[in-house]
């Protein structure tokens, strides 16, 4: 896909929505890496063309994002959580794996095109260790066994529901939604045992609060 | 001390996070209470339940309001710091999954008592699924007329915008945050001016953790006998506590403040099976690890201040015999490297240098000398670099090195995979006995 009039009015209307428009930068970037894949060239000149910055003002900061990407990606993105806790919890002995399934190393893609793989640090999601995302959905107390479930299910061109809920649909329709334009998948989501575990904890005790309070 | 279901009171409730959910139990109701009173008058209030920060800092949050001009002139700005990221830190990341309304409405009571008309909540990149939450209970609001130009028929108009970072852990830093919402690259400001005085747009404006932002409803709504309750003097109310690692129940555990450690590992159901504890970190790796000598401290800012580290953002990561301290560190450092934005050369160079060495005694390559010169390193980074990420970097090995020298020494002639089993720290392994 490349840049079309589509793209410059949604960028147009990304500026519209801060007080000044430079603060729309990030998702700008957002909005051409899904369309293009990659945050290329002709995306910096469409955002230093509508924000009226120079394309250098504007590389200077898809340069300091982990999540704007310079080079092809693949369709999905997968990401292993290494950081001190998923590591230890078997983050490690899960991005080896996966590396080796794949023949691809940190931030590299496969020869089919299919996955970008990177090592990634950490998601917000320690109770759940280890965590893998793909396209940026999580796969919560993941396992060997379950990523490579996951992934050959996408070799396959088959859904694959994230352990949170949201369906992943290719790194791309995740950029958008971080743009800013809604994808609808709001209700897909779900709470757990374990962002409960006070809550039940709390309850089976009797130490709830009165209804009036809370 | 017990636990306290408060802000995740009704999270088990299929529709918590809707409008419909949160106004079955008292939602926005406290929102109309605030708008019928002098917003000074809520700046009171805040101060006087002695809130803190729920972020990492602990800083008191009436007192942060209370320092916004009035009556200049300028336009106000309220930016939620939504950039959850610390290693051990997963608690904002459920709460606005599970109940993104209490956030709203505590932006918008937060935002009409510093007379701001436009408020941000700047959510890391990494997580759609909660800027999805975070976007339809602001949509959601918006639709019911709380949110927009005159609510209610008060004249009181508030914007809320819902950003999306790009993956850059600095940009918790609150003037990175800034700059990072204003389209530049994520770098701390140099302070003074702080942000109450010159902060998006060169104005006056406020940044509030979520958790902390959360809370803001309950307190307008109960009032500030109700909130101190709860806690110490020092440390009032209560807190979400996320405690990971290895216990047999990770988990979101609400609780006053002033539980002890113990209590709450405890209600995680102790450590996990045929193990015992080796060392556990309150509040994110950026604060100094504690011992099994440890475990009867109260969970309070002034309570791990005196035993030499920090309440943080109460997320303890817990860990068993099986962990290597060394890689522990080693690793943490290499995400410190990683996440050092590049501004300041004492945490530029010094995460570089430090993580190369612990990589190299992580290897079992170390020299004797090393130790010592990660040692200096840590004392040049710490209060001589540009924000609190390069004191943050020069922290987890002086702290492990307290407790733990000899599994660093051991690093000179032993791999680190040698000394400790990789396998056996995994939650795969079988349970033990």
């Amino acid at each position: 896909m490349s840049l079309t009039e589509t793209t410059w009015d949604e960028a147009r209307e990304l500026a519209e929505r801060y007080p000044q428009s430079r603060s729309a930068l990030l998702p700008m970037l957002h909005l051409v890496q899904s369309v293009e894949g990659s945050v290329t060239s002709d995306g910096i000149a469409l955002c230093a063309d509508v924000l009226d910055l120079t394309t250098a003002e504007v590389a200077a900061v898809a340069t300091f994002y982990t999540m704007y990407k310079r080079h092809n990606t693949g369709k999905h993105h997968v990401g292993v959580c290494t950081n001190t806790l998923c590591g230890l919890l078997g983050g490690d002995a899960i991005w080896k794996a996966v590396s080796e399934d794949l023949g691809a190393g940190h931030d590299e893609t496969t020869a089919d095109g299919l996955f970008s793989l990177e090592r990634i640090e950490c998601q917000a999601a320690c109770t759940h260790a280890p965590v893998v995302t793909i396209d940026w959905e999580f796969f919560d107390d993941s396992t060997v066994e379950g990523v490579r479930a996951a992934l050959k299910k996408l070799k396959k061109g088959e859904d694959v529901q994230s352990t949170r809920g949201p369906v992943v649909r290719g790194i791309n329709a995740t950029e958008r939604q971080l743009a800013g334009f809604d994808d609808g998948e709001v209700h897909a989501s779900a709470i757990d045992d374990k962002m409960l575990a006070g809550l039940n904890a709390a309850k089976a005790l009797g130490q709830t609060l009165p209804k009036s309070e809370v | 001390m017990v636990l306290t279901p408060i802000l995740t009171a009704h999270w088990d409730e299929a529709d918590s996070y809707t409008l419909a959910g949160y106004k079955r139990h008292h939602g926005y109701v406290a929102f109309a209470k605030a708008l019928k009173t002098d917003p000074d008058a809520i700046i009171q209030t805040v101060k006087d339940t002695g809130l803190r920060g729920r972020g990492g800092a602990g800083f008191p949050t009436g007192m942060k309001w209370g320092f916004v001009p009035q009556n200049d002139g300028k336009p106000h700005y309220l930016v939620v710091n939504a950039d959850e990221s610390e290693p051990g830190a997963c608690k904002d990341i459920p709460l606005m999954l599970a109940n993104p309304h209490s956030l709203i409405e505590g932006v918008a009571i937060a935002s009409y008592a510093i007379r701001a008309n436009h408020a941000f909540i700047y959510i890391r990149g990494e997580v759609p699924h909660v800027i999805r939450r975070v976007r339809h209970a602001v949509d959601e609001a918006y639709r019911a007329g709380l949110l927009g130009e005159n609510i209610q028929g008060s004249g009181f108009d508030l914007d809320v915008v819902v950003h999306a970072g790009a993956g850059a852990y600095i940009c918790g830093e609150e003037t990175a945050l800034l700059d990072s919402l204003e389209g530049r690259r994520g770098q701390p400001r140099l302070k003074p001016p702080f942000p109450a005085v010159a902060g998006l747009y060169a104005s006056p404006t406020v940044i509030n953790n979520v958790e902390t932002i959360a809370n803001i409803p309950y307190i307008m709504r109960n009032g500030v006998d109700w909130f101190r309750q709860w806690g110490t003097e020092k440390s009032p109310g209560f807190k979400l506590f996320a405690v990971s690692g290895h216990v047999q129940r990770p988990g979101i555990y609400e609780a006053a403040l002033g539980t002890t450690f113990r209590e709450l590992l405890e209600h995680a159901g102790g450590i996990r099976k045929g193990r015992k504890l080796k060392f556990w970190v309150p509040g994110g790796s950026s604060v100094p690890m504690l011992t099994e000598e440890h475990l009867d401290l109260p969970m309070t800012y002034e309570d791990m201040a005196a035993a030499g580290t920090m309440l943080g953002t109460g997320t303890p990561m817990v860990f068993d015999e099986t962990t290597s301290v060394l890689k522990a560190v080693s690793r943490w450092l290499q995400f410190y490297k990683h996440e050092s934005c590049g501004k300041c050369t004492p945490c530029r160079e010094g995460t570089y240098w430090i993580s190369d060495l612990l990589k190299r005694l992580e290897k079992g390559e170390g020299k004797m000398e090393d130790l010592g010169t990660i040692e200096d390193l840590c004392r040049q980074i710490s209060g001589r670099s540009f924000c609190a990420l390069g004191d943050a970097a020069a922290t987890p090995f002086p702290a492990a090195m307290k407790f733990f020298r000899d599994e660093f020494e051991a690093g000179i002639s032993t791999p680190a995979d040698q000394a400790f089993n990789p396998l056996s720290s995994t939650v795969f392994v079988k349970a033990k006995g």
